[in-house]
């Protein structure tokens, strides 16, 4: 095939990826949220279950009028949904979906690439927070600000945990080294590495930066129509690409019980799904953290957590080389 | 030249423009956006180089680390929208002449230093995960744990310069 229509084909279906995963989680998170809480969810648009529920949120979106604060830091205000959502895109292309070049694109450094684009979006958060002119959007900036700085050390050393033990950076190669005793021996790298990836995405049950009780919605406090969609499209884009990356790091990726070679892409579908229902669970099953548990949870019980997790994952390493 | 070396220029040019811009705005918060410009077209060109590891830890560590801390210091101190205009402290001759001079001892220095050294781009990936490990732990791994220890007196100091003395 042809350079080019290659790539074209990829950049499509990454992208096509990214436009689809997203409104399936969101989908099932109405529907999970409501079956946990008793209720039905959406059951009215697109007539089955209440499908398109989403879709029809978007047109509501795109209908509503572009309001930005009088005072507001107007450039900054309409780049900051870009910045936001834009990382996210840019992480799915290192993905490995199946084995035999599966991906966007194979970078040889995929775990730090994934790990360093996913940090850029928080500037689109605090970036949103500072330029709303708004002291309630302030306070959010400077919660998302802290969260990060408090959780993006033990996502970081929870992902080198996995990358130690394959000994490799790239995410296909950590995918191909990965067993199924891993998950023991990773157990507590997963846990952290999911924890602070919700936290990271400003989640519930660390959903402080957008405390609606008390600063209304943090930094999108001032976003209406389109931009606080992309907003919203930039958390769920966000949480399929934690599950995706705990999936390739953790959870063996493509491999499965069988035909891993023809059916791998459908393994990596169904445990991105499944970690992204863990996530939605854990919004519908836990409260708030106050700011200062936040920052003590992250401190005191993550990254000693993770850094525990390294030393077991060197020994081993050592022990079986 | 090569299409390499246009990229690597502009690439160059971004971040001294933006770098400028840094120092010149009249906003606060601006200069540390502009800054995650500056690192971002930094880190491109340590891209077009073939350092990849370099490049994503330098996004990693300062467009995600160093930058947010900087707005998180600002935004908790103050974070006007409008324009400071009383942010020049009256010391700019000195600040130009200071960089000026730094400018022109580094690329002076780093001239004379690497002129000679040549990396065959062709042969191998030098800048890959595995490449620059071997390095770093094998011929350089004295300097390396020395720079370790010397970041960890800097944490400790630090976290005993921030406690409150008991009284």
């Amino acid at each position: 095939m042809n350079v080019a229509v290659e790539v074209a084909v990829r950049v499509v279906l990454v992208f096509a990826a990214f436009l689809l995963f997203p409104l399936v989680v969101g989908y099932m998170e109405h529907k999970a949220m409501a079956h946990m809480q008793g209720r039905l969810g959406p059951m009215y648009a697109g007539g089955f279950h209440g499908w398109a529920q989403l879709v029809a949120d978007g047109v509501k979106f795109a209908q509503k009028e572009d309001i930005v604060p009088a005072d507001a830091d107007r450039t900054v205000f309409k780049l900051a949904p870009w910045i936001a959502l834009l990382p996210y895109l840019l992480v799915l292309v290192v993905v490995p979906v199946g084995p035999g070049g599966l991906v966007g694109s194979d970078v040889d450094a995929g775990l730090f690439y994934a790990l360093a684009v996913m940090s850029v979006g928080v500037v689109g958060a605090v970036m949103a927070g500072y330029a709303s002119a708004n002291k309630f959007a302030l306070l959010g900036g400077i919660r998302v600000a802290a969260q990060l700085m408090a959780y993006e050390l033990p996502l970081v050393l929870s992902a080198v945990s996995a990358a130690m033990a394959a000994g490799t950076l790239s995410l296909g190669g950590i995918v191909g080294a990965w067993r199924p005793w891993w998950l023991a021996w990773q157990l507590l790298a997963l846990v952290v590495f999911l924890v602070a990836g919700v936290a990271e995405l400003r989640r519930p049950p660390f959903d402080m930066p957008v405390a609606d009780s008390e600063i209304i919605f943090g930094p999108y406090t001032e976003y209406t129509g389109l931009r606080f969609a992309l907003f919203l499209l930039a958390e769920y884009a966000g949480i399929v690409v934690v599950s995706a990356l705990a999936t390739v790091l953790f959870l063996g990726g493509w491999k499965g019980p069988v035909l891993d070679a023809q059916l791998g892409w459908l393994w990596t579908c169904v445990k991105v799904l499944f970690v992204a229902f863990v996530v939605i669970w854990l919004r519908v099953s836990f409260p708030r953290l106050r700011e200062d548990q936040l920052q003590r949870f992250a401190w005191m019980g993550l990254v000693p957590l993770a850094l525990a997790q390294l030393l077991l994952t060197a020994i081993v390493k050592v022990a079986i080389s | 030249m090569t299409a390499v070396d246009v990229v690597l220029l502009l690439l160059g040019a971004l971040a001294a423009g933006s770098g400028v811009l840094v120092v010149t705005t009249r906003r606060l918060v601006h200069a540390a956006l502009w800054l995650v410009v500056t690192f971002g077209a930094l880190a491109g060109m340590y891209l077009v180089m073939t350092a990849e590891l370099v490049a994503w830890v330098q996004v990693l560590i300062y467009v995600g680390a160093v930058v947010v801390l900087l707005l998180f210091g600002i935004m908790l101190t103050r974070a006007p929208t409008g324009r400071s205009d009383d942010l020049d402290s009256g010391n700019r001759p000195a600040a130009v002449v200071g960089g000026v001079v730094t400018c022109v001892l580094l690329v002076t220095l780093a001239g004379y230093g690497f002129s000679s050294a040549y990396a065959d781009l062709d042969t191998g990936r030098l800048g890959t995960a595995r490449a620059i490990g071997t390095v770093l732990f094998r011929s350089w791994v004295l300097p390396f744990e020395l720079l370790s220890v010397l970041l960890l007196a800097a944490l400790v100091s630090a976290i005993v310069l921030s406690r409150r003395r008991e009284s």
